[in-house]
């Protein structure tokens, strides 16, 4: 449903996106990753039409943003970031006019709007001044207008950003319960996110897609991937230590963490072995005192920092 | 018309929502008043008419309304709500037009709220209501004139007090651009063809013609010519932000 195609802007010298390509479809939560300034909101306002690209294309349910900008606007609900909205309406007035522009009238724009304040939960604040709200309800107000036409294709500049842990939860389970009907892309800082509401996670670095993969795909590429972490006293750390560098899966032993009479060991596997069984057993056999044991899927803020790059290198290459 | 309803009616409730509509009609009217009756000394003048508080409508418009243009583009550019309103499914013609008769409309409320003057000089004596309504007109249409192009000024910066005083300086040019401080500075170098054109785009001609009560044609043109173009280049100026 989004099909983009060699997407690329220039802002004068600056490369902001360098030719991204991606596809979209009805189903899909597209997380997308990078560090400030990779290009994410950039990419999203080409998309919806606030940016022209300087060059490659964007099509919306096959209709070209550049050239049926229009057909292509309205089956897309577009948050933008930080949710903007006219301060001095109320909930009621701003999601009344959104639904006038869209063109909705009479009852349907009233079910419309009565539909997204229900999934939104905005009714308690539906008419006060916007600029009076709090952080989530502003948040909030921003993706009722976004939801409010129903549209194929949902489009979120990092929709829980300075949510509190509730807000973020209510958010992510609206935004779980539209993905089957729907294409959504969702930029975020929040790596949590991608693991809970995403079915593909995107992580792109100085406008260039970097990695393309299912957050479980992207976890493997984690050193982290499998590695087996057990805690036992510090009297038998030595040992244990030596056991387990001799199996023949683990690539290499860590002891991370020390804490009064117990140490904490991390066993990292050789690519794509196993280790949490065959630990288990020599735990038992070597009867270590194990006080904690587990598998470890990975983790994610370890891939991204592997595969991008700080903001300063970045800022001094783009102007190279 | 149905893109361009939505956006008229936000824009014109936007004005109403916050003081700056009570605050701009009571200083327009307040000023009105003031320049009738002290500077232009309506009952001295012994005439009843309305040339002593029409005379000063283009001096007024001058600085009152660039102080509405202002905010027009500016103000959705800082905020943010400039993102909303180009993603939304609406033509961008539609979108600067709507916005452009909102404001005109506002300060047609404000100018037909002067009536009180109008029912004064009819309790006085019996002016030529024929030539109030051609000068009401007139000014109306002038005041279009300066928010197209102050609108389309507030379209290139975020920065509301630079649209401001842009503003204010081009309207200038605009008014007084039959008046030698403009043509001279044209004289020196320009062929005649230019010089006529830049003074026949003089706002006070234009207007003082139609003040007679004689609505010619050729005045009515300028003024809306004038609001098209500037409207077009509004488009312009909000398209070329998009390619960056």
């Amino acid at each position: 449903m989004i099909e983009i195609e060699g997407l690329t802007k220039r802002f004068g010298p600056v490369t902001a996106v360098a030719g991204i390509n991606l596809k979209v479809g009805k189903g899909e939560v597209l997380g997308f990753l990078g560090p400030n300034g990779a290009g994410k909101s950039t990419t999203m306002k080409m998309v919806t039409g606030f940016l022209a690209p300087t060059s490659g294309r964007a099509r919306i349910c096959s209709h070209d943003i550049e050239n049926d900008t229009l057909a292509a606007q309205s089956v897309i609900g577009y948050l933008p970031e930080g949710a903007p909205a006219y301060g001095d309406m109320t909930p009621r007035q701003f999601l009344q006019f959104i639904a006038r522009v869209r063109g909705f009238s009479g009852n349907d724009a009233k079910t419309r709007v009565q539909d997204a304040v229900e999934k939104t939960e905005l009714d308690p604040v539906l008419d006060q001044p916007i600029d009076t709200l709090s952080k989530g309800f502003k948040r909030r107000v921003g993706l009722a207008q976004a939801i409010l036409h129903d549209p194929a294709v949902l489009i979120m500049d990092e929709p829980t950003d300075g949510l509190d842990p509730n807000q973020k939860h209510a958010v992510r389970s609206l935004i779980r319960a539209m993905a089957p009907q729907k294409a959504i892309i969702v930029s975020t800082h929040l790596l949590e996110e991608v693991e809970a509401i995403c079915t593909r996670a995107v992580i792109i670095d100085r406008g260039r897609v970097v990695a393309d993969g299912t957050p479980a795909q992207l976890l493997a590429r984690s050193r982290h991937h499998n590695a087996v972490t057990l805690t036992i006293p510090v009297a038998q750390a030595g040992a244990a230590k030596a056991k387990l560098k001799a199996l023949g899966a683990v690539a290499s032993v860590e002891q991370s963490l020390q804490s009064g009479d117990t140490a904490q060991l991390t066993a990292f596997p050789k690519s794509g072995a196993l280790l949490i069984e065959e630990i288990s057993k020599l735990a038992v056999s070597e009867k270590w005192d194990v006080k904690e044991l587990y598998a470890e899927a990975g983790r994610l803020d370890e891939v991204f920092r592997a595969i991008t790059t700080d903001d300063t290198t970045r800022a001094r290459e783009s102007r190279a | 018309m149905k893109y361009m309803w939505p956006i008229f009616r936000r824009e014109f409730g936007a004005y109403f929502a916050t003081p700056l509509a009570y605050v701009f009609i009571v200083i327009f009217l307040f000023t009105m008043g003031a320049f009738t009756f002290y500077i232009g000394r309506f009952y001295d003048n012994g005439i009843a008419d309305l040339s002593s508080f029409f005379t000063y409508h283009p001096w007024l418009y001058l600085f009152l309304v660039p102080a509405i243009s202002m905010r027009l583009w500016a103000e959705e550019r800082r905020s943010g709500t400039m993102e909303l309103l180009l993603t939304l499914p609406v033509p961008l013609w539609a979108t600067v037009v709507g916005k452009f008769l909102a404001a005109w409309a506002f300060t047609g409320i404000a100018l037909a709220l002067t009536f009180p003057i109008w029912i004064t000089v009819n309790y006085l004596g019996s002016p030529d209501n024929g030539v109030i309504l051609a000068s009401y007109i007139g000014s109306f249409l002038m005041a279009g004139g300066y928010l197209a192009i102050g609108a389309c000024i507030s379209a290139s910066t975020n920065n509301q007090v630079i649209a401001f005083v842009v503003s204010v300086v081009v309207c200038f040019l605009f008014t007084i651009s039959g008046a030698p401080l403009v043509l001279d500075f044209f004289r020196a170098w320009a062929p005649l063809v230019l010089i006529n054109a830049v003074s026949s785009f003089s706002f006070l001609t234009h207007f003082a013609a139609i003040s007679t009560g004689v609505i010619d044609l050729r005045d009515i043109v300028f003024f809306f010519s004038l609001i098209a173009l500037f409207l077009a280049g509004n488009v312009v100026l909000v398209d070329l932000k998009r390619v960056g």
